[in-house]
């Protein structure tokens, strides 16, 4: 009985947010007043100032393109690198319960579909991985999608060859290299500019692929950390014995 | 108009895969579930004009967190009691 009307209360709860979206969807004039939270008391604006900041000035304050990139590396540096962190521990804690297992592999081979298209597709997929990092400030994406695209093409490696594995050494050096270069750069903010991981680097033209200053550098970093865990994490899983 | 059918054949998917994915008792097929579920609500984001989230939702949790799901089922039991 509880059951159904938890399912009841989850498709009453989704219709609501449905009945929300087709709302919003009818708004054409983002510019217009319904498009900011009104104060019901006094009948103010409220935040209107935050986000218009950000519609209007990124460009020219970071010299990025894409705004959603500039406050998460910019603006919100520092919450980036507590991101970065959390997902560290969580890597860190699957290698120390893991760690005591030792290498024994299941050698049961893959089909030949898998195994030829994980082959055409791995160069593919590394390839829009890094495409996705690196024109971070300019189309949507960032380090962290495309450190995960990286990873599940190593993953597709993985699932249809049973010996293939990334080597332990280079994992952890890309790895530690990438948050060490983070947080140096942070540091360098600290010392050419005022304040820690505030961009010292010419924002050049935007629009540009060497543009917004430190945010393509950090991205890198970024995306070359969260592939190289994400990739530990699914062969530690992979290498346990069952 | 074809925003808001989109959307609702998008919300009545993601639902019945979630409820399936708590439902059943075969968690190989719960986890599958889920991966489908949140597929289907990166196609949501995109419809809501978020790429980034689209793509992350799209590849961490469609690919990884299944594979991971999965790999962790192999090591354990398939079976729900």
């Amino acid at each position: 009985m509880r059951r159904y009307a938890g399912a009841a209360i989850a498709i009453i709860f989704f219709a609501f947010s449905i009945g929300i979206f087709m709302q919003l969807a009818s708004y054409n004039d983002y510019e217009g007043s319904n498009y900011y939270y009104k104060n019901p008391v006094n009948g103010s604006l409220a935040n209107e100032s935050v986000p218009s900041h950000y519609v209007k000035e990124t460009k020219n304050e970071t010299g990025a393109i894409n705004a959603v990139t500039a406050i998460v590396v910019e603006y919100r540096g520092f919450d980036t690198l507590g991101e970065v962190t959390v997902l560290f521990t969580s890597a860190t804690g699957v290698s120390f319960l893991l760690y005591h297992v030792y290498k024994k592999l299941k050698k049961r081979e893959a089909n030949l579909i898998l195994k030829e298209g994980s082959k055409l597709v791995l160069p593919f997929a590394l390839l829009t991985g890094a495409y996705i990092f690196i024109h971070g400030h300019l189309t949507p994406g960032g380090g962290f999608p495309g450190g995960s695209i990286i990873a599940s093409g190593f993953l597709l490696m993985m699932l249809a060859y049973p010996e293939f594995f990334v080597r332990e050494k280079s994992l952890s050096y890309s790895e530690s290299m990438a948050g060490s270069i983070f947080v140096i750069i942070g540091l360098l903010g600290l010392l050419f500019a005022t304040s820690f991981l505030q961009n010292f680097i010419p924002i050049g033209k935007p629009g540009y692929l060497l543009s917004a200053g430190i945010i393509p550098l950090i991205y890198i970093a970024i995306g070359f950390k969260v592939g190289s865990e994400l990739s530990s994490i699914v062969q530690k899983l992979k290498e346990v014995e069952k | 108009m074809m925003l808001v059918i989109i959307a609702w054949i998008i919300a009545i998917l993601a639902i019945v895969a979630a409820i399936y994915a708590v439902e059943t008792k075969d968690l190989l097929s719960s986890a599958i579930a889920m991966g489908i579920a949140s597929l289907v609500v990166s196609i949501m984001f995109l419809v809501l004009q978020a790429p980034d989230v689209a793509i992350t939702e799209a590849s961490i949790g469609a690919g990884l967190t299944m594979a991971v799901f999965v790999y962790a089922i192999g090591k354990t039991k398939r079976w729900e009691e």
